[in-house]
């Protein structure tokens, strides 16, 4: 177990896309044991994605449980993992191990449903929301060499506020 | 890295003043920091962190022609650079309403006794003349909790205008 450095933008590993991975044996259960003490080791990470510590393949952790009020999954490994569905929008506050001293808001998906293997290979299927599902559509991005500096918005148009926003109201009948 | 400044510009607003002023700085060798530039109303107003080897009279000089061609009002002053050092803030306040005169002073006024600290602030006026809104948008930071935030302007919704506390949880990932 080793905590691994942490390349930070503008390292252009960080741009490349990430490979599949075909071969799960103990080398690779051992990489991820390392991406999660490294996770763990940078302050307020809630997830960590194998590019960011050099290793270009297709290798995320996620774990949000730390987090108060929010559903999640627990620590979830997601080796290949593949997005089916998006459903509504939202803009939150990012930042990156990988970018220090920035944070920006970002629009992700507020729901989202994927499949991703764990380090044995097994196949799962999970349904996401809110935060989790927010950890999760940026360590993916990461896989395909984007950082969340790619999908900044602009400070200037507030959305944090439509998470209030009631469900029209079904017009009255006479 | 020399002194850092912190440059104040303000004038009529027209095309190419972010540009024009830039290439001064960057021609008489200052490196820039951060900066915030916006249109308010019909002006144009830049605050800009600056770094140089140069005084202040200096870097003023420098800007002095491009100032003088495109009519902006300046101010040079040393400051400490203290960059790479943000504060993240874990509140978004948004508020908003038909304008009349102390909206702001109430509003700021009731935040900061709650605990709030600003960190970045916005304003608009929209709506037509004769019906001007005002628009307020602050992210800060939240020190005494988000309740006590939206408690301090409970006052305020009660009198019309719409206030939209809400947490930001920033991710790291």
């Amino acid at each position: 177990m080793a905590i691994q450095p942490i390349l930070h933008y503008p390292d252009p590993r960080l741009a490349e896309v990430c490979a599949p991975v075909e071969r799960f044996d103990d080398e690779l259960r051992s990489f991820i044991a390392d991406l999660e003490e490294t996770m763990r080791a940078g302050p307020g990470g809630v997830g960590i994605a194998a590019p960011q510590v050099g290793r270009l393949i297709r290798v995320s952790v996620v774990d949000v449980s730390s987090k108060p009020d929010v559903k999640h999954h627990g620590r979830v490994v997601l080796v290949n993992p593949e997005i089916l569905e998006w459903d509504g929008f939202a803009v939150g506050r990012e930042g990156c191990m990988s970018v220090p001293d920035y944070t920006g808001n970002v629009i992700r998906a507020e729901r989202i449903r994927l499949t991703a293997q764990d380090e044995t290979g097994a196949a799962h299927e999970y349904a996401m929301e809110g935060y989790e599902a927010r950890a999760v559509q940026h360590e993916i991005d990461h896989l395909d060499g984007l950082l969340f500096l790619d999908r900044l918005v602009s400070r200037r148009n507030d959305l944090f506020r439509r998470k209030v926003y009631q469900e029209p109201k079904a017009p009255k009948k006479d | 890295m020399g002194q850092w400044y912190m440059l104040t510009l303000v004038g009529k607003d027209k095309p190419g003043i972010v540009a024009r002023v830039s290439k001064a700085l960057y021609e008489g060798g200052c490196n820039l920091g951060e900066a915030s530039m916006f249109r308010l109303g019909g002006n144009f107003t830049i605050m800009l962190m600056a770094t140089s080897s140069k005084s202040a009279a200096e870097v003023d000089a420098l800007l002095a022609p491009v100032c003088a061609e495109l009519d902006l009002r300046r101010h040079v002053d040393p400051i400490e650079g203290k960059l790479h050092n943000h504060v993240e803030p874990n509140v978004s306040v948004t508020l908003f309403g038909a304008d009349r005169a102390g909206i702001v002073a109430k509003a700021t006024g009731a935040l900061a006794a709650a605990g709030l600290n600003i960190l970045h602030l916005e304003s608009d006026v929209g709506g037509t003349e004769a019906e001007p809104i005002y628009i307020m948008q602050i992210e800060g930071v939240a020190y005494q909790g988000i309740e006590a935030l939206r408690a301090a302007l409970a006052e305020m919704a009660r009198e019309g205008i719409t206030i939209h506390v809400a947490p930001i949880d920033t991710l790291i990932g």
